[in-house]
């Protein structure tokens, strides 16, 4: 009788703990962006995302660090996304299992693991110094793609292993070779995984900072880039940049500038989501 | 037994009907011995089912005539499959081009998730045939054999997971023969249907057998005396018995064969 009575208790005490986890970090979140859109959402109008940046605070626009992110982010899943996918459906489909297939599995994994500057180092010495890029977009792309590259990897591999053994066995049985069963069957069945993946790789791209300072993007651009070959700035190097400054009036922009940024991670997570769940449907 | 199998071997005036030939068939996964040394022969323009408990073999003997088992990890096999007087396990054969010869449909219905009309093009389409006339054509002509076309033809463009389980079963064989192969092997068709749907498919395994081989994996064994013309009994990776069905189902050899059909084990 005392007995249950206790374990009554012990299972509500546990129930209610496992709700404050859970709302903890939401929490926080909700306080984080409260406090950010308090002090930012009055300082974002047209001009601000339009404006080059100044000495002057209220001057001051973020365009070409917005302008660099998206140079920076079309190149990385230009250079990112054949890579990744092909070397996915290398290791899925056509490498043998054995030894070299699983030491290869495993390294990938401790590629995902490696610190962001280390990547940051890795590309200053290949990309800016061996093959002489500069700091330029180019080589802040390639950077980031070697970053995300074992994400969209396992990602990828993931999302093609999903699809049923019993289409391949179907492809197979009609005649079609292997790169057909993968270019007509497994590739468009598995779109939408490998969206997924790809979007919520990149939307970790677009907020990386430390590889990019390493290779040289500077905090302060003049003009928005115009070629992949420009030097640049990012949204992050920029807030980071706004945020260390003593005037009071770039504290703000650092706000806006941080809504920004973070209305354009959570529009690409969204999208990851549209296209996971309309995949997830089409294979039911 | 053995001399049982090659004397209806022998008889000259039926040998050029052998579609096909298992000659001293072996099959190996990882050391694990699945087949252990079968001859057969298969009829052409027959029926001939597959019959025997779980893991006896008969799958995995059934996907040596179109190569399936050739992706199976650790798989490796013995002997001789001739389609045709051909071994199949030659070197230089195109195992594309054999399995459009050598067709096949599963266990359980298998559609692509993508249209019917898709479906049943595929097999074409890798072919590099694109002609959207003479495909539709082969699609239309396709349906009609297996008597699905009236009730899709208003809706190819359909996803082909919206139909039926009977209905994706018959769009399954429809894509199997719209590359017009002479071999259909079938692992259990039906399995997975419900009764109305398994008839349909059995009067439509009836009607095929006057153009084409059909192989036929069941663990029905009234589904084998009913659409086979030919039975062989499987057990434990060996090839028990091999008779007109008739024979087997009614007056079998072997102890083994009718302590199985008569539902002694297995």
């Amino acid at each position: 009788m005392n007995n249950i009575k206790k374990n009554r208790l012990k299972d509500q005490a546990f129930k209610i703990w496992g709700i404050g986890c859970t709302f903890l970090g939401l929490i926080l979140l909700c306080i984080f962006i409260g406090s950010i859109l308090i002090d930012g959402i009055q300082r974002i109008d047209w001009e601000f995302i339009t404006n080059l940046p100044s000495r002057k605070a209220e001057r001051a626009g973020i365009f070409t660090a917005l302008m660099g992110s998206v140079w920076i982010l079309v190149l990385t899943t230009i250079i990112a996304l054949p890579l990744g996918i092909a070397a996915a459906i290398y290791l899925e489909e056509y490498a043998k299992k054995g030894r070299l297939s699983s030491l290869l599995e495993i390294n990938i994994s401790n590629l995902a693991g490696v610190p962001s500057i280390i990547y940051g180092l890795l590309g200053l010495e290949i990309f800016v110094r061996i093959l002489e890029m500069g700091a330029s977009i180019l080589a802040g792309s390639f950077t980031l793609a070697l970053l995300i590259l074992p994400i969209v990897i396992v990602s990828t591999r993931e999302a093609i292993k999903a699809v049923p053994k019993s289409i391949r066995d179907a492809s197979f049985a009609l005649g079609a070779s292997k790169w057909q069963t993968v270019y007509m069957q497994l590739l468009p069945a598995s779109f939408g995984g490998i969206l997924t993946g790809v979007i919520l790789a990149l939307s970790r791209a677009v907020g990386e900072t430390a590889p990019l300072i390493v290779i040289g993007a500077l905090a302060y651009v003049p003009f928005a880039p115009a070629t992949p070959l420009d030097e640049f700035s990012v949204l992050p190097i920029q807030i980071f940049n706004w945020i260390s400054r003593p005037q009071a009036g770039f504290e703000v922009n650092a706000a806006a500038s941080i809504i920004i940024l973070l209305a354009i991670t959570f529009t690409m997570n969204a999208i990851a989501v549209y296209f996971r769940n309309k995949w997830q449907a089409k294979l039911k | 037994m053995e001399t049982k199998i090659k004397s209806a071997v022998i008889d000259p005036s039926i040998k050029k009907k052998h579609k096909l030939e298992a000659k001293a068939v072996k099959v190996y996964y990882d050391g694990f011995t699945a087949i252990k040394g079968i001859d057969m022969n298969i009829k052409a323009n027959k029926v001939t089912a597959f019959i025997g408990p779980s893991g006896c073999g008969k799958s995995t003997f059934l996907r040596l005539f179109n190569r399936m088992n050739d992706y199976v990890d650790g798989f490796r096999m013995e002997g001789e499959i001739l389609i045709d007087g051909e071994n199949i396990y030659k070197k230089k054969v195109n195992v594309e081009q054999l399995r459009k010869q050598v067709g096949m449909v599963f266990q359980k219905p298998n559609p692509f998730p993508k249209s019917i009309f898709e479906n049943v093009a595929y097999g074409l389409k890798i072919q590099g045939i694109n002609d959207k006339k003479y495909l539709l054509e082969r699609v239309e002509e396709s349906l009609k054999q297996v008597a699905l076309w009236d009730e899709v033809k208003d809706n190819l463009n359909k996803s082909a997971l919206a139909l039926s389980g009977g209905q994706q079963q018959r769009l399954c064989i429809a894509r199997t023969l719209a590359v017009e192969p002479s071999i259909i092997l079938m692992d259990e068709p039906t399995s997975a249907l419900d009764p109305l749907s398994t008839a349909k498919i059995e009067e439509l395994i009836y009607q095929l057998k006057n153009q084409y081989t059909i192989v036929i994996v069941t663990h029905n064994m009234q589904q084998a005396g009913r659409v086979s013309d030919y039975t062989a009994f499987f057990y434990m990776g060996e090839l028990i018995e091999y008779d007109s069905s008739k024979k087997l189902f009614t007056n079998p050899e072997k102890k083994q064969t009718e302590n199985y059909i008569t539902g002694r084990f297995g």
